[in-house]
């Protein structure tokens, strides 16, 4: 067996046909666009053609469309943006307690610098709920928040409804859909998002590169200057070949995203129904069915810490993710978790499998094979599952 | 981030389990912060005998709770109370910053043990 890659939430493989075209933009067509000559106008002309085709998979305009460094670049440049543009208007700003660090970090910059923030709840699932947000909402609030899709559990947010309300309170929308971007169809007008996140690695392009939506007639602070590139929205040379390559990743996301997210969904219901039929003791994270992300899988196995499962699976040639705060970096566990009203111990113990498009249902097996070895092996060494005995909780499935 | 020791250990944690009749148990950590450590002795005249461990936490929680039962067995009292976390981290080829921190407990376990023996001992004794 190969390796089995599922933690494509981090991270995809680049496309050959997109390292393709890029090889070709970083060496034969590797003029400057903003060049007058032959080689400038060519180089100018496939930069607008990749920002039509990632405008394409969203139902945006070419010139809505600023690339950047990738998703955090993009998130930082929407919501320092908006607020320094905006704040005459207003100071208050929404966003929810689930978001990327990328979105949480910024806004807890700004909130340090003369902005207020109401950071909202998620429910057990995930979920922001639409009464949540307008409860929220002030007379001063300039910008609201929310991602599209969650990246640890997979939870799909009612961002159409919160763009809608939104709107007709005369504030700007920005979502973060850097995780739903080629797995759901995405459309600006329908999300009634004034501000979009995208990223390219995350749907088989290279990294160092995203964009932002940007729709017409929202106002941006500058916060590069320089030569003016990308409309003053984002002085410095284009990255050309990443431009490039990401508009073809965006393509080929749209062409096969339908039969492709069929796919994964029944790979990640076998997944999700082997792991609770194999394992006792496991609690499901995040929502089932249309409302969770097709190719997220996250569970919590109690009794054991996830970066031991990391290490388990990783012996085995399986490559997953946890939420444990070994794998956080920190001492605390995932805040998204703990955002659903996970204990600690219970966030200790996630793991999430992320499928993407080489898995296979060879791999799943492999996987459910494997996890319950590991997960047995775990728990004969751990102390909390003797105590679980010892106090008669009952062993019950699932 | 992880030296080979630390792997070899996880992979092959040596004494894992309990002792029926252990002389000393000692319990550190907590779930909260991801890591719990047990250690059972069995102590004759002084002497550590055996030992067992049973961990819940990451990589170098198992690790350096196998490494310290190794690094326990036939010393006397006296020697394991001289044992540190840091003798433990450095018999491993070391653990990354961060773990040195928040999963390097497996000395304190074991005088937590000792303790556990020593108060016995006195109440019996």
């Amino acid at each position: 067996m190969q390796r089995v890659y599922m933690d494509h939430s981090a991270t995809t493989p680049v496309a050959p046909e997109v390292v393709k075209v890029m090889v070709a933009y970083c060496t034969e067509k590797y003029g400057n666009p903003s060049s007058i000559h032959s080689f400038g106008r060519e180089a100018k002309m496939a930069l607008e053609e990749a920002r039509g085709q990632v405008a394409g998979l969203i139902g945006a305009r070419p010139e809505e469309i600023t690339f950047t460094s990738g998703g955090t670049e993009a998130d930082n440049m929407a919501i320092i943006g908006v607020a320094e543009a905006y704040k005459k208007k207003g100071r208050h700003l929404i966003t929810s307690a689930i978001e990327h660090h990328a979105v949480l970090e910024t806004f807890e910059y700004l909130a340090k610098n003369g902005f207020e923030l109401t950071v909202l709840p998620v429910d057990e699932e995930g979920i922001v709920s639409l009464a949540e947000v307008e409860k929220a909402i002030r007379p001063d609030t300039i910008l609201i928040s929310v991602m599209h899709a969650n990246n640890e559990v997979g939870s799909i947010q009612p961002v159409a409804a919160i763009g809608a309300l939104a709107k007709e309170r005369g504030i700007l929308f920005h979502t973060d859909a850097v995780q739903s971007l080629g797995k759901i169809p995405i459309n600006v007008q329908e999300l009634n998002a004034d501000l979009l996140t995208m990223s390219a690695h995350k749907i088989y392009g290279p990294k160092g590169v995203g964009a932002l939506f940007v729709r017409k007639g929202v106002r941006l602070e500058e916060r590069a200057y320089g030569g003016g590139q990308e409309k003053k929205r984002r002085s410095g040379t284009e990255n050309l070949p990443g431009a490039v390559g990401f508009g073809l990743a965006c393509e080929l996301a749209g062409q096969r995203l339908e039969e492709e997210a069929e796919r994964l969904r029944k790979l990640r219901d076998q997944l999700l129904l082997g792991i609770t039929e194999r394992i006792p003791f496991v609690k499901i994270n995040g929502p089932l069915g249309e409302r969770r992300l097709v190719n997220n899988v996250n569970v919590s196995i109690q009794f054991v810490e996830g970066e031991s499962l990391l290490l388990g699976l990783d012996m085995v040639e399986i490559a997953a993710s946890s939420g444990s705060a070994c794998t956080s970096g920190s001492l605390d566990p995932s805040h998204v978790l703990l955002a659903m009203g996970l204990s600690h111990e219970i966030a200790h113990g996630s793991l999430r499998f992320s499928l993407g498009k080489q898995n296979t249902e060879d791999e799943v097996a492999y996987v459910l094979e494997n996890l319950p070895k590991i997960v047995e092996r775990l728990r004969t060494m751990s102390p909390l599952y003797d105590k679980a005995k010892q106090s008669g909780l009952s062993l019950k499935r699932g | 981030m992880y030296s080979d020791k630390v792997l070899d250990h996880f992979t092959n944690p040596r004494n894992v389990g309990e002792i029926p009749d252990a002389k000393g148990i000692g319990e550190v950590g907590n779930a909260k912060c991801g890591d719990i450590m047990r250690i059972y002795l069995d102590i004759e005249n002084d002497l550590i005998k055996d030992v067992k461990f049973k961990t819940f936490g990451c990589g170098a929680a198992v690790a350096t709770s196998s490494m310290l039962t190794e690094m326990v067995k036939g010393k006397t009292v006296e020697e394991a109370l001289k044992i540190s976390n840091n003798a433990v981290a450095e018999a491993l080829d070391g653990l990354p910053p961060l773990k040195m921190h928040c999963s390097n407990l497996a000395a304190d376990a074991l005088h937590a043990a000792i303790k556990n023996y020593q108060e016995r001992d006195h109440q019996t004794g």
